[in-house]
């Protein structure tokens, strides 16, 4: 970690409803709260995890924080300069900054363009050098990311799926980038290749020193790269904690019953499981009070008149946040 | 269990495979196990490795016509599959044995309600009952795997329901005939932490409740872990190592096994360490080097492994792992 702890990325009351569009007048008919007032920052360096089920709305929380949606309400802050509500032309120089590594890398590598080409575009749409020299550095990229030179003339569908990810990683770190939302990355590929990608990033952020922005359902794989974790339900965040201490002292119901519904791989079998009954609810119409509350094992009156406050518990080893009427 | 039963199904020395560009290629190659009655068997490898292939041969439903099954046998109370013409094999299918798979929303049909799913398997298989009683059945089983409101549901279609209440569907409608034995192929793969774990709960239930056999299939060795008695490893197509769960994570054998456990990240690991992996990748079914298939990847390769695959090699009684640095 960094000597400093600097605040990399500032986060505030960030929102994002997608509106349903209805009828022939396609009227708006309901929105869906997919991210629903987070506030969080990251440090320099660090890597802040972001756990939760199918549309809790971490993907569209990491898709906002680099404005490849725009905010319904609420700033971000990047090296303390606000870039909501920049115009496209102000935020390119930060897009350099800002990178993306997708979860998919059979859909975000264009099938049509040479392995050479989709990491040589950065640089061409930065404007940054001349061809040869640009050749050169894509040249140094594979090599940093374990992919043979002889790749350059490829096209994707030659790679396998782990290869595929390492051209994505490659084309994110690009431009020297301070920071990267990582969306799932490890979670299409293989158990054997997944170490791999994840030491790979491991090792890059060493290197050069990136922040990562780490979005998974995945806990095993959350705790083992992150610094501190973030638990998501329903577009809120529920409770945010260093990542030993989010596992070992868990304070909110849901990041309990997440932990201890995680399947461990070892000889004895696990005790004291907490199964949640019940489905997710709909973000378009989001429960009352607390939005845990229909599957919490220990919801009160209070839970399902209002929505808990988001407050410091403890401060030991970082911050231990949740938005919890039960926790101590 | 009672005193060591009769293998309920046995799969012997058998392979299978695809037809491409005239030369078929095998999947699955040589392998063997048994099934006993009220066992739950875990198959696990990575994709690739022919555990699916085994799942369908197993019901007979490979892809015509590129599927071809090239040898060996499996015997379903001591009567080969294989052997068997297309009326036989319906009256065993979705009635003796019965499969769940990976995604519920493929597998179900979109434009029939739910009940007319269930009750179809009532049509084929148990001409006798009247449709009052069908009916009654139908709703007796919707609400065995835990679906809420069951007489209501009976009438919605699939996309109404939420991915964990397809797959309690899909359970639905395998258990419909009370079979032998239920294939579930990577039934859990598509759901969130939660909703897998309520799912595993209640195959385990339905398990005891009827004392069915179970061959359960997933990359999770955490899955594994959880439900399983036995283990058959794969990989590229061949067994590994197969050992009762217990032993398999005590005392991995083959090199695959141990690679696979230790690239895993555990809560008890130190965070941001790197973690071990498995070099190099799966190779492709139509170039699987001589030899061990794994011996490409495999830290302990020496001559023998290039010349022949390993055969079985007893370590302990039920714990047999295919490797030349045991024996064999």
């Amino acid at each position: 970690m960094a000597d400093k702890m600097e605040t990399i990325l500032k986060v505030e009351n960030l929102k994002k409803y997608f509106p349903i569009k209805k009828g022939v007048f396609r009227t708006t008919a309901g929105k869906v709260h997919a991210v629903d007032g987070v506030s969080l920052s990251a440090l320099r360096g660090e890597t802040l995890g972001i756990v939760g089920e199918t549309g809790c709305g971490k993907t569209t929380l990491g898709r906002t924080i680099l404005h490849l949606y725009k905010p319904t309400e609420g700033e971000v802050y990047f090296e303390d300069r606000m870039i909501s509500g920049m115009s496209q032309k102000e935020l390119l120089p930060y897009r350099r900054n800002l990178q993306m590594i997708f979860q998919d890398p059979f859909e975000s590598l264009n099938s049509r363009h040479t392995v050479g080409y989709i990491l040589e575009e950065p640089f061409v749409i930065h404007r940054i050098e001349d061809k040869h020299q640009r050749r050169l550095r894509v040249k140094n990229l594979l090599d940093k990311v374990g992919l043979q030179k002889n790749s350059l003339d490829k096209f994707p569908h030659e790679f396998s799926g782990g290869q595929r990810q390492r051209i994505g990683i490659a084309r994110a770190i690009a431009l020297n980038p301070k920071m990267i939302v990582c969306d799932e990355p490890v979670s299409a590929l293989d158990v054997s290749i997944q170490s791999q990608i994840l030491n790979l990033l491991m090792d890059l952020q060493n290197d050069l020193g990136l922040t990562y922005i780490f979005i998974s359902h995945d806990l095993t794989v959350v705790r083992h790269i992150s610094d501190r974790i973030a638990v998501m339900y329903l577009g809120r965040i529920v409770e945010m904690a260093g990542a030993d201490e989010i596992y070992s002292a868990p304070l909110h119901p849901y990041t309990k019953a997440l932990i201890s519904s995680i399947p461990v791989p070892s000889a004895e079998k696990s005790t004291g499981r907490i199964i949640l009954h019940g489905n997710v609810p709909s973000s378009v119409n989001p429960p009352s009070g607390c939005y845990f509350h229909p599957r919490c094992p220990i919801a009160q009156d209070i839970c399902r008149e209002k929505y808990p406050e988001f407050k410091i518990y403890s401060s030991n080893e970082s911050e231990h946040m949740a938005a919890c009427h039960m926790a101590q | 269990m009672n005193s060591v039963p009769d293998p309920i199904l046995k799969v012997k020395n058998f392979s299978a495979g695809f037809l491409k560009d005239g030369i078929v290629y095998p999947a699955v190659d040589r392998i063997s196990f048994d099934l006993k009655k009220g066992e739950t068997l875990g198959i696990v490898g990575e994709s690739g490795c022919g555990k699916s292939v085994t799942a369908l041969s197993i019901m007979k439903l490979l892809p015509v016509p590129s599927g071809k099954y090239i040898g060996g046998g499996i015997f379903f109370m001591d009567k080969n599959i294989l052997d068997m013409n297309p009326g036989e094999m319906r009256s065993i299918r979705g009635n003796r044995i019965a499969m769940i798979f990976q995604e519920p929303m493929t597998a179900l049909n979109p434009v029939k309600k739910i009940g007319k799913q269930i009750n179809e398997v009532f049509e084929l298989h148990r001409r006798d009952l009247k449709r009052i009683e069908m009916e009654k059945e139908t709703l007796s089983l919707l609400e065995k795997v835990g679906i809420p409101d069951p007489a209501q549901r009976m009438n919605e279609y699939p996309h109404q329901l939420s991915g964990g209440m397809r797959q309690r569907v899909m359970i639905a409608i395998a258990l419909a005939c009370k079979p032998d034995i239920l294939l579930a192929d990577e039934p859990t793969t598509a759901l969130d932490v939660t909703i897998q774990a309520q799912i595993l709960d209640l195959i385990k239930e339905l398990q005891r409740e009827s004392g069915m056999s179970v061959i359960f299939i997933t990359h999770d060795l955490g899955v594994i872990a959880e439900l399983c008695d036995n283990v058959v490893v794969m990989y590229a197509g061949r067994i590994a190592e197969k050992a009762p769960v217990a032993e398999l994570f005590k005392k991995p054998m083959h090199p695959y096994t141990t690679g696979l456990l230790d690239s895993i990240p555990k809560f008890d690991y130190k965070r941001k360490t790197r973690l071990k992996s498995i070099d190099g990748m799966v190779p492709s079914i139509t170039d699987y080097p001589e030899g061990c298939r794994f011996r490409n990847r495999c830290i302990y390769a020496f001559e023998p492994c290039s010349l022949k695959h390993p055969e079985e090699f007893e370590i302990e009684e039920n714990h047999k792992v295919n490797c030349y640095k045991y024996g064999g």
